[in-house]
């Protein structure tokens, strides 16, 4: 492979323009927003309801961050992150599958590295704009909380520094399970199969990690669950743990291989 | 000499054992409507996706504007449009959107999409969905995909595909007007010789990989003008005989010899002097093979 040039680049760009364009009107893509409004959403108006009882026990103003923003991310990082990302996944490849367009895509005049890293990095951004919007929410929210009943003393201690850290591990941690999806999609233009084995591998991934078994960071699919066990323990995780760096090499390995793989496929 | 805009040399393709495009060398000139014509299966769309890069061809075997295709792909696909198979759709965009999405990829001004659903009367169902299209309106949608970048060469494979006779006219209509008044090149495919008989300007025969037939239509006509027939006892003597009378043959066999057939008159003079000069005439009759015979001729053959 040679080294990039700045059309390359001016490919990618506009590849990425495109990829937004055709699924702005997709679920793929509202999902992305949706998911976190609807669940910080929902887990607030059950504080919200339930204030008095919270208030009653008098948690620490962290504790109280703590319960408030672990019931997000429970659910979120377990099941919903990789399902999400499953989903993520095989949306920005099904669209292509669905129509017919691989091999139009790859007979437009644009580097075809670029269209297909366009492709990967697509999916990257909806995760990252989920996660991100997942934190905000949450930080949000805990301070509207606390504005609407004074009695919840969220404004007391500044969960920012903490759940920036925590939802940016949650989002490298997924990059693994992303790229063995990528290509799992990218195969397989059905929904049964990538769903299949996705679902099998969270089920595995979620096993292997809260089990302690000992090589848990070598599967993709644990490493969600791993960053959110690992960081119970400690208040200030380090970012670039075992398993951080496992996603991020399964991601990089698995995004080349993809690249073959679309490579071929795009002319049959 | 005009300029080739696409040719290829010599150029062989195999999906594993299998040889799909066999010694095949295209020669499409600047400004020609080139009917890329074989049965189904014969390796037309295998060609096309070759022209397109989509499929490695050999080095310095496909040679698009003169430059060669694996080291100028870019180059090449900006100064192309095409149509493969069914047309590439997006479903859940409208006819419009499919368009502006093409205009981000080809970094063109949005408002040519517009121009483009008017051109190829799509402009009423512009903000349909083009998953709710009927087969005939994908199929305008995807030519005006492909004429979007206002391309110098159009790749069509079958594209009156699922068009009903006004669309097909329309669409006939369309490539006349863009190769004669615009100077574009058009390569377009075809199972059906009747279709391709209307509008092209060169053909070329293909099957199972082979190139059979490659020229202008005129030299296409030339091979099925009627011919007449003369079956008698004494080949090589009638042959003789007709020659000094002025008649030009165009084959002969063991017991059989063909001339050019112009009317029956002229068959009933030629029947008369062989007879009258001793040649014994067992059958006399005028063949005409149309070109749909010609073409089933050429493909069966092989």
């Amino acid at each position: 492979m040679t080294l990039p040039k700045a059309t390359d680049m001016r490919s990618l760009i506009i590849s990425l323009q495109s990829e937004f364009y055709k699924s702005r009107k997709t679920l793929a893509f509202w999902a992305s927003i949706l998911l976190p409004l609807a669940i910080c959403g929902m887990i607030t108006i059950g504080f919200f309801s339930n204030a008095e009882k919270v208030i009653a026990r008098n948690y620490p103003p962290d504790a109280l961050w703590g319960i408030y923003s672990g019931s997000a991310l429970g659910i979120m990082g377990m099941l919903i992150l990789p399902f999400y990302v499953i989903f993520m996944a095989f949306s920005v490849n099904n669209i292509e599958h669905k129509n017919d367009t691989w091999k139009t895509l790859f007979a437009q005049p644009l580097n075809k590295f670029s269209i297909y890293a366009a492709k990967y990095l697509y999916a990257v951004l909806l995760i990252f704009i989920s996660l991100f919007l997942f934190a905000v929410f949450t930080i949000a929210f805990g301070y509207l909380l606390h504005a609407l009943n004074n009695g919840l003393r969220f404004n007391e201690f500044s969960p920012v520094a903490l759940l920036s850290k925590l939802y940016l591990k949650l989002f490298l941690s997924s990059l693994g399970i992303l790229s063995v999806q990528f290509i799992i999609s990218l195969i397989w233009g059905d929904f049964l199969k990538p769903m299949g084995i996705g679902f099998i591998g969270v089920i595995m991934g979620i096993i292997v990690a809260t089990k302690g078994w000992p090589y848990a960071y070598l599967v993709p699919y644990s490493h969600p669950t791993l960053v959110l066990s690992l960081s119970k323990g400690k208040d200030a995780p380090d970012i670039f743990s075992r398993e951080i760096y496992s996603s991020l090499i399964y991601a990089l390995v698995f995004f080349i291989i993809g690249y073959f793989i679309v490579a071929r496929k795009s002319v049959k | 000499m005009s300029e080739l805009v696409i040719e290829t040399r010599g150029l062989t393709y195999n999906f594993g054992s299998q040889k799909v495009v066999d010694n095949l060398s295209l020669k499409v000139n600047k400004g020609s409507i080139y009917g890329f014509l074989g049965p189904n299966g014969a390796g037309k769309t295998t060609s096309i996706k070759i022209l397109l890069n989509l499929l490695k061809s050999p080095a310095d075997t496909v040679f698009l504007f003169g430059k060669e295709i694996n080291t100028h792909r870019i180059e090449s696909l900006k100064r192309l449009g095409a149509l493969v198979e069914q047309p590439a759709i997006y479903g859940h965009l409208s006819g419009k959107e499919n368009l502006i999405n093409r205009c981000i990829l080809l970094g063109l001004k949005k408002s040519k999409a517009t121009d483009l659903l008017e051109l190829v009367g799509l402009a009423d169902s512009a903000n349909k969905k083009a998953a709710n299209y009927s087969l005939g309106m994908k199929q305008r949608l995807g030519i005006a995909l492909a004429l979007l970048p206002d391309p110098e060469l159009l790749l069509l494979d079958e594209p009156t595909n699922g068009l009903d006779p006004n669309g097909i006219i329309e669409i006939r209509n369309l490539m006349i007007d863009l190769a004669s008044n615009h100077g574009k090149t058009i390569l377009v495919s075809s199972h059906l010789l009747s279709e391709i008989e209307k509008i092209a300007t060169h053909v070329g025969i293909i099957n199972k990989g082979k190139l059979l037939f490659q020229g202008t239509i005129a030299e296409l006509h030339d091979l099925s003008k009627p011919t007449l027939e003369i079956e008698t006892t004494d080949v090589a003597g009638a042959a003789a005989f007709l020659t000094d009378q002025g008649y030009v043959l165009i084959g002969s066999e063991s017991k059989k010899l063909s001339l050019l057939f112009n009317s029956p008159e002229e068959s009933a003079v030629i029947n008369a002097i062989l007879v009258n000069n001793g040649y014994q005439v067992s059958s006399i009759c005028p063949i005409r093979k149309d070109l749909e015979h010609l073409f089933l001729d050429i493909t069966k053959s092989n």
